[in-house]
């Protein structure tokens, strides 16, 4: 059994996980965990639940995949509809806003993207920065692309056809080195996540500390929307050189 | 706790299953048969279903009702290019198909109901009570208003359904339950009408969805058309007949398309033979299965491309996948097996029915919701992305597709005018940019309090439960007042129309049965008659003269029984017409029998 399972079972006191410290059903003083100790109802998760806490993570950003799994499927089992489906209204509507909850806390903290952005939101409240120009260092390179998507996209199959091969060819290549690109962001966002991970606690030097912390975030916010700027153009090459009937948008972060 | 039932209410084909002590059972009719053809007659004299109703499609095509699941939740102009191959007219109200028959019209969830009330009817004789809850399920790729008329189609049945659930993920409840298996697994879902795709990882009693795709309109019934065009071909070549001008010639030939195709699944050919109306002579031909196979080829493509997506979206590659389970009737055709095969690199799985083993799932989770099972548990998806349409006719996405269910997202909508008193929101689902290349879900409208301009603000929740359906809520955040959501379905039944389908239902519901048991018995009694005139014409030199006599004289009996609206008449008819025949039955018997032998022997000496 891993570390983070005993902890659930021990009942060890969580932060705030659930909405009010009575019993909704029996008014009785919450004991149990996500159960009324008295009447054994399930007890809605709070709306101010962080996913961290939700989910019985340290708020760290290299987490351990499995525990994570694990608890989340534990979670489920305490919430899910379908084991609610005989219980009484009140009962009902607190599984399924709790189910609803987990999901996304725990679909958000799966993906490595999506945990880095809940964290930047969580610790500096502010909202995504959406990049609409190129980073300094790809503007050239990202200009004369976009002339080449331009030229493709208006030549339409069947005339010109040498040029249209040869633009294909260079905005396939295009692709490739920007995926590459996107996986080396990929690494040095990382390498920032261990950087968070290695901040010291609250106690030591508040102000410092808080110092600190801010550049990291900051470091991982300028990575993420360089990221989600070249992530969008590698989208815009696929869907304008695959073959048509295969053009779904892609839904990766 | 009331018994729940479990229900693959199939395009080709339904089944009611239920949890006995000893595992998940298909529930059986009167003579032993696990299916329900989905068939509905809708005749003068009342309602016929299941295989009643299949006999009488060829001799009243535009009164019977087959394929209706392909109608459900959709507008006429989603079916136009396939209604040639209807016989029935169909009508349009408030975005819902409304087939014509005779004076009367019927929405598609008003016919799915009285497949579904057999269906209970069934299970009640079997179980030995009134059943009145079920799980009912439906292909994974269905949007949200065909789940909604599924839904509305149990409620006019005068069931309480419990829960949508999708149909390859019963599918693989039927196989972990059995198996005991841990891993990737892709169920590959191809049915009479659809096909899903859906990539699963099971560990420890979880079956949780990762991805699944789909297509609602590609199945057995499109595998059958590609046929019947070829024939048609044919007859119009070789005899001269229009097949189109004969709506029973057409379903004759429909039927004996699906015959061929499904004797081309075991034979390497088929012979099939068509008799023409007004002495035309008989179309005939062989067809071996690389013919057919080529007539079909780009619809055995056309369920790579989602595979493909299922496996981009659950992030694995094809030999990641540790097991390949087949379901629906369709996989019995040796090209799926080989192609799915290729795709996979593995052989795929199917020691189960696949024609039960969706309906045994759906009883699997019947018994979870019922809090019998709490070692499994299901976790599924959502399967097509939620938005709203904004500035520009762009869809913007609120839920992704693949996002496990139940999940919500909320939106904050204000106003761009002094005093705007309402917002318009439009709910969509679907995968492109543009609003026009998705599905319409819904339309409403939020109330706002008349404001200046961008002041109100309305928080809209969209709650995806487990389902897989769509609810709406709405709160003002100044005031912190909740508001009741109107939503009006683009493409469905408003709340008014279920209602008095529901009490339409009731009403008939009592005719219904003795108008069946009255049909029932005349069809049967049809048949009778015609197999001993037949047996008559075969044994008439076998047996004594005045046995002839007699067996004449129960037929004009029986006949004249069929003229009575007393189906306990026409029964006691029948049973007298088994006596009368038992000697001729046996003698025809023994004689194919000792012909039978006598090839044989003949067979031998010429080896």
């Amino acid at each position: 059994m891993s570390e983070h399972t005993r902890q659930l079972d021990s009942g060890r006191p969580r932060d705030l996980p659930m909405a009010r410290s009575m019993c909704w059903h029996c008014q009785s003083e919450m004991t149990g965990e996500y159960f009324c100790g008295r009447c054994v109802k399930v007890q809605p998760l709070s709306k101010e639940l962080d996913y961290f806490t939700c989910l019985n993570l340290p708020r760290k950003l290299n987490l351990d995949e499995q525990a994570l799994e694990e608890t989340f499927y534990a979670l489920s089992r305490n919430f899910h509809p379908d084991y609610y489906a005989t219980k009484d209204e009140g009962e009902k509507a607190i599984s399924l806003g709790n189910t609803a909850l987990l999901n996304t806390a725990y679909r958000t903290l799966k993906d490595p993207v999506q945990r880095a952005e809940y964290l930047i939101r969580l610790e500096a409240g502010s909202a995504k920065d959406i990049r609409t120009s190129p980073p300094a260092d790809l503007f050239d390179e990202i200009l004369e692309l976009q002339e080449d998507l331009e030229e493709f996209r208006s030549l339409s199959a069947g005339e010109s056809v040498e040029r249209r091969q040869e633009l294909l060819e260079k905005l396939q290549a295009e692709r490739q080195a920007l995926e590459t690109r996107k996986a080396h962001m990929e690494e040095r966002l990382r390498e920032q996540f261990s950087r968070w991970d290695a901040l010291p606690g609250e106690a030591e030097g508040a102000a410092a500390a808080q110092a600190q912390k801010d550049a990291v975030l900051t470091g991982m916010q300028e990575i993420l929307s360089n990221r989600t700027y070249v992530k969008n153009i590698v989208n815009d090459l696929v869907a304008a050189t695959s073959p048509a009937g295969d053009t779904e948008r892609n839904i990766w972060h | 706790m009331a018994l729940i039932v479990g229900i693959d209410l199939g395009t080709t084909n339904s089944l009611v299953a239920h949890m006995a002590n000893d595992g998940p059972r298909v529930i059986l009719g009167a003579r032993g048969q696990a299916k329900v053809p989905s068939i509905v007659g809708l005749t003068d004299n009342g309602l016929l279903v299941g295989d009643p109703a299949k006999e009488y499609l060829v001799r009243d095509p535009s009164r019977t009702i087959y394929s209706v699941k392909r109608f459900m939740g959709k507008a006429v102009a989603d079916v136009a290019d396939e209604l040639k191959y209807f016989p029935y007219t169909l009508q349009e109200k408030g975005g819902v198909i409304r087939i014509q028959v005779g004076e009367k019209t019927y929405s598609p969830p008003q016919v799915s109901a009285m497949i579904l009330k057999e269906l209970k009817l069934r299970a009640e004789a079997h179980l030995g009570e009134e059943i009145t809850k079920a799980v009912i399920t439906v292909p994974a790729y269905f949007n949200d208003s065909q789940r909604q008329a599924t839904k509305d189609a149990g409620l006019i049945a005068g069931l309480e359904v419990l829960r949508i659930i999708n149909e390859p993920t019963a599918a693989s409840l039927a196989y972990g339950l059995q198996q005991n298996t841990q891993g990737y697994i892709a169920v590959f879902d191809l049915g009479g009408g659809t096909f899903d795709i859906s990539i699963l990882k099971l560990k420890d009693g979880i079956f949780e969805v990762l991805a699944t795709n789909g297509n609602t309109h590609l199945g057995g019934d499109d595998f059958d058309r590609r046929l019947v065009d070829a024939v048609i071909r044919d007859i119009d070549a070789q005899h001269g007949v229009k097949v189109e001008d004969s709506p029973e010639l057409m379903q004759t030939v429909r039927l004996e398309a699906e015959k061929t195709k499904i004797r081309l699944s075991d034979e390497s050919q088929a012979l099939m033979a068509v008799s023409l109306p007004g002495g035309r002579g008989t179309y005939e031909r062989t067809w071996s299965r690389e013919e057919f196979e080529a007539l079909i080829l780009d619809l055995v493509e056309q369920t790579m491309t989602p595979c493909r997506h299922a496996l981009s979206d659950a992030g694995l590659e094809t030999g990641q996948i540790d097991e390949v389970v087949l379901v629906g009737g369709s996989t019995r055709m040796p090209v799926i097996r080989s192609r799915v095969q290729a795709l996979f690199g593995k052989t795929p799985h199917c020691d189960l029915n696949p024609d039960e083993v969706v309906a045994l799932g759906a009883a699997v989770q019947a018994g979870i919701l019922a809090g019998e099972n709490r070692e499994m548990l299901l976790l599924d998806v959502t399967p097509l992305s939620l938005g709203i349409e904004t500035m520009g006719n762009v869809m913007s996405t609120l839920i992704r597709r693949n996002t496990t269910i139940p999940t919500s997202a909320k939106e904050m909508f204000t106003t761009y005018v002094d005093g705007q008193t309402g917002v318009d929101i439009h709910v969509l689902q679907g995968e492109r940019e543009l609003v026009k290349d998705n599905r319409s879900l819904a339309r409403f409208q939020l109330k706002v309090p008349p404001l200046p301009a961008a002041v109100p603000r309305v928080e809209v929740t969209f709650l995806i439960d487990a389902n897989g359906m769509l609810n709406v809520t709405a709160s003002d955040i100044r005031t912190g007042e909740s508001q009741s959501v109107q939503i009006k379905p683009s493409y469905g039944l408003t709340d008014e129309e279920v209602e008095s389908m529901i009490r339409e239902s009731f009403q008939f519901a009592a005719e219904d049965i003795r108008a069946r048991q009255v049909i029932e018995a005349k069809t049967e009694a049809d048949a009778i008659i015609m197999a001993t005139e037949k047996a008559l014409k075969r044994g008439a030199d076998l047996i004594p003269a005045e046995e002839i006599q007699s067996i004449r004289n129960g037929i004009e009996e029986l006949r004249a029984a069929t003229t009575q609206e007393d189906h306990r008449l026409i029964r006691a008819r029948i049973a007298d017409m088994e006596k009368v025949t038992h000697h001729l039955a046996e003698t025809l018997m023994d004689a194919t029998l000792k012909e039978a032998l006598e090839s044989k022997k003949l067979s031998e000496v010429i080896d």
